[in-house]
């Protein structure tokens, strides 16, 4: 499962926050040495986070497939959670919600776990989208039904059928790159987080021009092209352990973070309108799970087929 | 499986003799707030709890009396051997914390809040200098809806208020209606984005 390009790859990311954690440190000790500056702690919040989740990672990576579908599986079930406590249902969904995270969730990541692709690339779209509404409707209450039902099946979509398109790209036939598949992962996070990361970077240097000023006060059109642009930039350097050619890891690294720039616009959008700030509280520093992985999970799905249709063999 | 997460808005989580006043939408409800209070306070803090629904059967007579060590009242006036307010008194005076539901009851109708029984207010007359600590309990009627197993995995919060305490002449109607509000003021979804 370990390849000398993860290890590079996994290597690189130590030394970033290293050296994150060196200029968090920095920072604390010359502007806030009473730990009185929120931005600052925060800002070292989320070092230590990223680190937690980085050798989380690498941890699964290590176990193999069953070790990467497992930890995607509890972050999914983790961003279900968060998902579906801001949903609207009532007491007639209660089995219906059972079974989005006892039923759904399980089959879904266990589809992919035996490889069985006709069936997890429909399964939530098909089965659930059909079958879910009618435990509701048994129980007899239509109040709001259509919004309960939507919005249920919406958070499906999200937290289980997108998200389970990240451990998916495990199972791509690429001719000439059989057993390196994992690289797929580690470069889809790598790419997209780092282009996170360089928004908020970019966003507190230079950014003046808000996106969408209703949505989110953060997402500043500076922070947005300074991070796509400087994540593509890496990820096109790193093209040589990717299936890909210099000119299509450029444009696969655009696609990508384009595509997690919409999903914390889309994510952001939903918590303005239920009032809340962030989806959780597990991540320190970050919020919930959902608000560190709206990007990758829209991002995942696209990369995958994308992939899929061009460079695999079925 | 819930999380639940702890906000402690208007009072810190120190070692002071308490009543902890909640609303009531699920019997997982005081197991929730004594998870989130830290643990040499959930040492000292007893529920006060229904008799009738707790004695029903040796199993959760067990689990009620040794496990949560509950203040066990009996909600039937004519049946009962011995004053609630008279035994949830003699706990505070033994030093320990009370969790109690005003409501008296489980909430599943659509009202927020069901109208405090009076024992509050008694407890806040006989022993004024306790703290009277409103807590709001959000999203475990949906975790446990009334009559259903299996609990879903929502997120619950539970908000601890600032204390309360009897006004020098304030009347039992007009100190149970400002408890009341002091909880209903809690609830998440006023707040804003806090």
């Amino acid at each position: 499962m370990t390849s000398p390009h993860l290890l590079w790859l996994l290597a690189g990311v130590g030394a970033i926050l290293v050296l994150a954690s060196i200029i968090g440190e920095i920072l604390r000790q010359r502007r806030s040495p009473t730990g009185d500056n929120p931005v600052i702690e925060n800002l070292n919040a989320r070092i230590t986070s990223w680190w937690v989740m980085v050798i989380m990672l690498g941890l699964a990576f290590i176990a193999g497939k069953p070790g990467v579908i497992l930890l995607f599986a509890l972050c999914s079930f983790a961003a279900l959670r968060e998902f579906l406590t801001l949903t609207t249902h009532n007491r007639a969904d209660h089995w219906s919600l059972l079974a989005c995270f006892f039923l759904i969730l399980p089959l879904q990541y266990y589809f992919l776990l035996i490889d069985w692709y006709g069936l997890y690339s429909i399964f939530v779209p098909v089965y659930a989208f059909l079958l879910l509404p009618v435990a509701s409707a048994l129980r007899g209450s239509t109040t709001d039904f259509l919004i309960r039902v939507s919005e249920t099946q919406w958070a499906l979509m999200i937290c289980v059928y997108c998200a389970s398109h990240v451990p998916a790209l495990l199972y791509l036939q690429i001719p000439g790159f059989e057993g390196r598949n994992v690289i797929l992962i580690a470069y889809l996070i790598f790419v997209v987080q780092l282009s996170d990361v360089m928004q908020y970077v970019w966003g507190k240097l230079i950014g003046r021009t808000k996106v969408a000023p209703n949505l989110s006060p953060s997402k500043t059109w500076e922070g947005l092209f300074g991070g796509a642009l400087t994540a593509s930039a890496v990820g096109t350097a790193l093209w040589w352990m990717t299936p890909f050619s210099p000119l299509e890891a450029a444009a696969m690294c655009l696609l990508i973070t384009t595509m997690g720039f919409f999903g914390g616009l889309v994510m952001s959008a939903i918590k303005r309108d239920r009032g809340v700030k962030d989806w959780g509280h597990l991540i320190v520093g970050h919020g919930g799970f959902i608000d560190r992985l709206d990007s990758v999970i829209f991002a995942a799905p696209i990369f995958f087929h994308v992939t899929r249709y061009f460079w695999s063999a079925t | 499986m819930t999380a639940p997460r702890a906000i402690w808005q208007g009072i810190e989580p120190v070692p002071h003799q308490r009543v902890y006043f909640a609303n009531h939408s699920s019997n997982g409800d005081f197991v929730l707030l004594w998870t989130v209070l830290p643990a040499p306070l959930r040492r000292k803090t007893r529920p006060v709890a229904a008799l009738d629904y707790w004695l029903k059967s040796p199993m959760r007579a067990f689990i009620g009396r040794e496990v949560f060590n509950a203040v066990l009242i009996d909600r039937r006036p004519e049946a009962r051997a011995e004053d609630p307010v008279t035994q949830m008194v003699t706990a505070l005076d033994q030093g320990a914390s009370l969790i109690i539901f005003p409501e008296g009851q489980r909430n599943s109708s659509d009202a927020q809040l069901l109208p405090f029984k009076s024992g509050l207010f008694h407890l806040a007359k006989t022993r004024p200098e306790v703290d009277l600590v409103p807590v709001w309990i959000a999203n475990l009627n949906k975790v446990m809806p009334k009559g259903e197993v299996i609990p879903l995995p929502l997120i619950c919060t539970v908000t601890f208020g600032a204390p309360l305490h009897l006004a020098a002449d304030e009347a039992k109607d007009a100190f149970l209606a400002r408890a009341s509000q002091a909880l209903l003021a809690l609830q998440p979804h006023l707040q804003g984005d806090a």
